[in-house]
């Protein structure tokens, strides 16, 4: 099996299972971090340590950041908070149809709520210009919402520059960063970015552990999603759990100490896979004209279907979107907001290469692609032209 | 001598959990959202571990929604109940823990009538001016703890929950203590929702669950990507869950042993504390958790003790490991009519399956070299033989 979903999850780095082994292993840390013995002290001074180094991949003080159980918890927390806090009823947000269900899950939601949503279309190079979001907010609009890296073509937003105008509009920025953290370099000392959601798992730590970055100055203000004994600034209660955090933390050490020589030998592979699937005729780059992570490559296949080809590859683990969609098998939304119509936005692929990703597997992975793609083509009834 | 007898603030991992959790943190896993091969493996892991969970608690597997805690399941079933309602009256004992107070304080300030139900001078809720509270009418969701972390009193829950019933109301029960320590059987408790937690019953923290009756609906908390059939979304905790429902299935095997290690523990501990002059035992005459016991020395206050125990390597709390640091009194004790220079003095022994009667034994040595060294006058007393 060759696994080319690292956008889907990434396996936890052997690194990150040697830290988080002492917080689970007979006579190790098993204290509640909320405990005010030595057993907890220790459980708590694990918490703080990874605080610190998510903190410093993303260029924040320790202290801006709030633990959660993962991204969706972050961009409910991000978008509910802000909302609630401020007053939900005819508030106006901004946001994309590209986001991922959490964030559009969560504005589908609050519409309910009396707040008014824009969802922004992608312009044809696949990304939503700063243009685009500033010419949409109101003199009501609350919050944007926009992830600086979309989870099925990669696609890198230019947040460093929306951030700055929404700053001088006084509107609350919140950026799902979980596909950009330890793929691309984040740094919010430059880019004043108000709120910041960040996964484990999708950066080579645990599952069942994110952050969201909430920024102290000027301060972002949220109302709790989640109530109870006031953990995290009284942000997001709920008992902590050092073995993930402690993963999380590792994986985001490791992850700036990588990025660089990670993200160079990933998009070697990433070129080395393309140049094969190219090979074939009516094989299409998404989002080929935007600047992009080096690990996502998605790519539809004219003159195949989509189900057919997803089931002709058992051995290749690639997603034929957003994991997260793929239970409800819609054709994505994100290919279909781009242009492409419905049989090529069903017959794509989305290739994501990461950390243990080798040239042999890249290779093989194109030989079944090529191959299968050849013989679902010469099976299929010649088409009629249009 | 050293001793963790704070095991109702968090059990440490069981070493099977952790062989079962193993595969999960090291190997190539994936998201079990993912449609391929490895996607589904996952998905299989999560299945078996709800089946074990289900059994733990006498519910279906399908009634069990995975969550990241106790606190989230204890949100989801009050404000998942409450949104899908017009604000109307709402009930919850005195003695809850902050994670169903403080969703019950949010919902009062969006316009919900919130009371809480009193209990005795032992901590049980008073029948009659609970049944009068619920004939006042317009009773929407009544929620009360199994089992109270403080004390660890338990409840006549079939004969609230039909009460509750009686009068048209949801009945809630947090089972976050009592699970894995006394027998919890939710189809035959009355209740329509269950919280339950991983890491207080030997395993992981991050995990722990709602039980729903299958009939109900639930707003999500946390919105996006359609996780647990849509009623809590985010990529499945793969590895937590793993372990809750391995140490569910532990737990379940081995209650009855478990309950009656600690009760013997417990007792012991009891008869000699019963030596030391003015110490009192809260809710003695209760029925409660085989692990606990609540008591106080005064003029004493918890503060200065448990240092000192926790110096000589005896990890103790005051109560409630969430509420540690606070110097306020517990709500517990007071709502029992405890007075407060009293309550300030708690100290709660929670016993584990893995504890000894050295254990026991040499935290009342502890205890009573400590008192010695904070009461001069009564040192003779304390140093005489236990």
């Amino acid at each position: 099996v060759i696994y080319l979903d690292y956008a889907a999850t990434t396996p936890i780095d052997p690194a990150v299972y040697e830290a988080m082994l002492p917080y689970l292993r007979p006579g190790g840390v098993h204290g509640n971090p909320s405990s005010s013995h030595a057993e907890g002290l220790k459980a708590k001074a694990a918490v703080e340590r990874g605080r610190e180094q998510v903190a410093a991949l993303v260029g924040a003080d320790a202290n801006e950041i709030v633990w959660t159980s993962g991204t969706t918890e972050s961009n409910n927390l991000a978008i509910k908070g802000a909302l609630e806090f401020r007053g939900a009823r005819g508030a106006h947000v901004v946001t994309s149809r590209i986001e991922h269900k959490s964030v559009l899950d969560t504005c589908r939601y609050l519409e309910t709520q009396g707040v008014r949503v824009s969802y922004l279309a992608p312009g044809p190079d696949g990304r939503v210009a700063p243009e685009q979001v500033l010419a949409a907010v109101t003199a009501e609009t609350a919050l944007v919402s926009l992830m600086w890296v979309n989870n099925e073509t990669g696609v890198i937003h230019d947040v460093a520059a929306l951030a700055p105008r929404l700053r001088e509009r006084g509107v609350l920025f919140h950026v799902d960063a979980a596909q950009a953290a330890g793929r691309i370099a984040l740094d919010l000392r430059a880019v004043p970015v108000d709120l910041l959601s960040l996964s484990g798992h999708k950066a080579y730590g645990p599952k069942g552990v994110g952050a969201l970055f909430v920024r102290k100055r000027p301060r972002a203000r949220l109302a709790p999603q989640m109530h109870g004994s006031g953990h995290e600034q009284g942000m997001r209660s709920g008992t902590l759990a050092p073995h993930q955090i402690v993963g999380m933390g590792e994986a985001f050490r490791l992850a700036g100490a990588q990025l660089a020589a990670d993200s160079a030998r990933i998009g070697v592979l990433r070129e080395r896979l393309w140049q094969q699937l190219r090979a074939l005729p009516e094989v299409f780059l998404n989002a080929e004209a935007a600047p992009r992570v080096p690990g996502i490559l998605n790519v539809s296949f004219g003159g195949v279907e989509g189900e057919s080809l997803r089931a002709a590859l058992p051995e290749l683990c690639v997603s034929s979107g957003s994991a997260c969609s793929s239970a409800t098998r819609e054709p994505s939304y994100v290919l279909r907001a781009l242009g492409r119509d419905d049989e090529l936005a069903g017959a794509s692929l989305r290739f994501s290469l990461g950390r243990f990703t080798t040239a042999e597997e890249v290779d093989a992975a194109a030989a079944q692609v090529v191959a299968q793609v050849r013989r679902l083509r010469a099976l299929a009834p010649p088409r009629q032209a249009a | 001598m050293a001793a963790y007898l704070d095991h109702n603030a968090t059990a440490p991992l069981d070493a099977r959990v952790l062989e079962a959790m193993l595969p999960f943190l090291q190997g190539p896993y994936a998201n079990p959202s993912s449609q391929h091969r490895q996607g589904r493996a996952a998905r299989d892991a999560v299945e078996t571990a709800r089946a074990q969970v289900a059994a733990l608690v006498g519910a279906d597997p399908g009634e069990v929604i995975f969550t990241s805690g106790g606190t989230e399941a204890n949100n989801l079933a009050i404000k998942g109940v409450a949104a899908l309602h017009a604000p109307g009256r709402l009930l919850y004992s005195a003695i809850e823990h902050p994670s169903v107070l403080e969703p019950m304080q949010a919902l009062a300030r969006h316009g919900w009538s919130v009371e809480t139900i009193a209990v005795d001078g032992d901590g049980l809720v008073d029948p009659a001016a609970y049944g009068a509270q619920l004939a006042t009418g317009g009773v929407r969701l009544v929620s009360c703890m199994v089992a109270n972390n403080e004390t660890g009193v338990l409840q006549d829950i079939p004969r609230l929950a039909q009460s509750a019933r009686d009068a048209g109301a949801l009945f809630h029960a947090d089972a976050v203590q009592a699970a894995g320590k006394v027998p919890v059987h939710f189809a035959r408790s009355g209740a329509q929702l269950l919280s339950l937690s991983s890491h207080k019953l030997y395993g992981p923290k991050g995990a722990g669950a709602l039980v729903v009756d299958g009939a109900l609906e639930l707003e999500p908390l946390l919105h996006g990507g359609g996780q647990e059939r849509g009623r809590r979304g985010g990529t499945e905790n793969v590895a937590a869950i793993v372990g809750f429902g391995a140490a569910a299935e532990l737990a379940a095997r081995e209650l009855e042993a478990r309950r009656a290690r600690t009760l013997q523990l417990r007792a012991r501990l009891e008869a000699r504390l019963a030596g030391i002059p003015g110490l009192r035992i809260f809710a003695a005459q209760a029925p409660r958790l085989p692990n606990t016991v609540q008591f106080a020395v005064p003029p004493f206050h918890s503060a200065t003790l448990l240092g000192l125990l926790d110096k000589k390597g005896y990890a103790v709390s005051s109560g409630s490991a969430c509420a540690s640091g606070t110097n306020e009194p517990s709500h517990v004790l007071l709502a029992m009519g405890v007075p407060a220079d009293l309550a300030l003095g708690a100290i709660r022994v929670s016993f584990g399956k893995d504890n000894t009667e050295a254990d026991a034994d040499g935290f009342v040595a502890a205890l009573r070299s400590v008192l010695a060294d904070v009461m001069p006058a009564m040192a003779p007393a304390l140093r005489a033989a236990p």
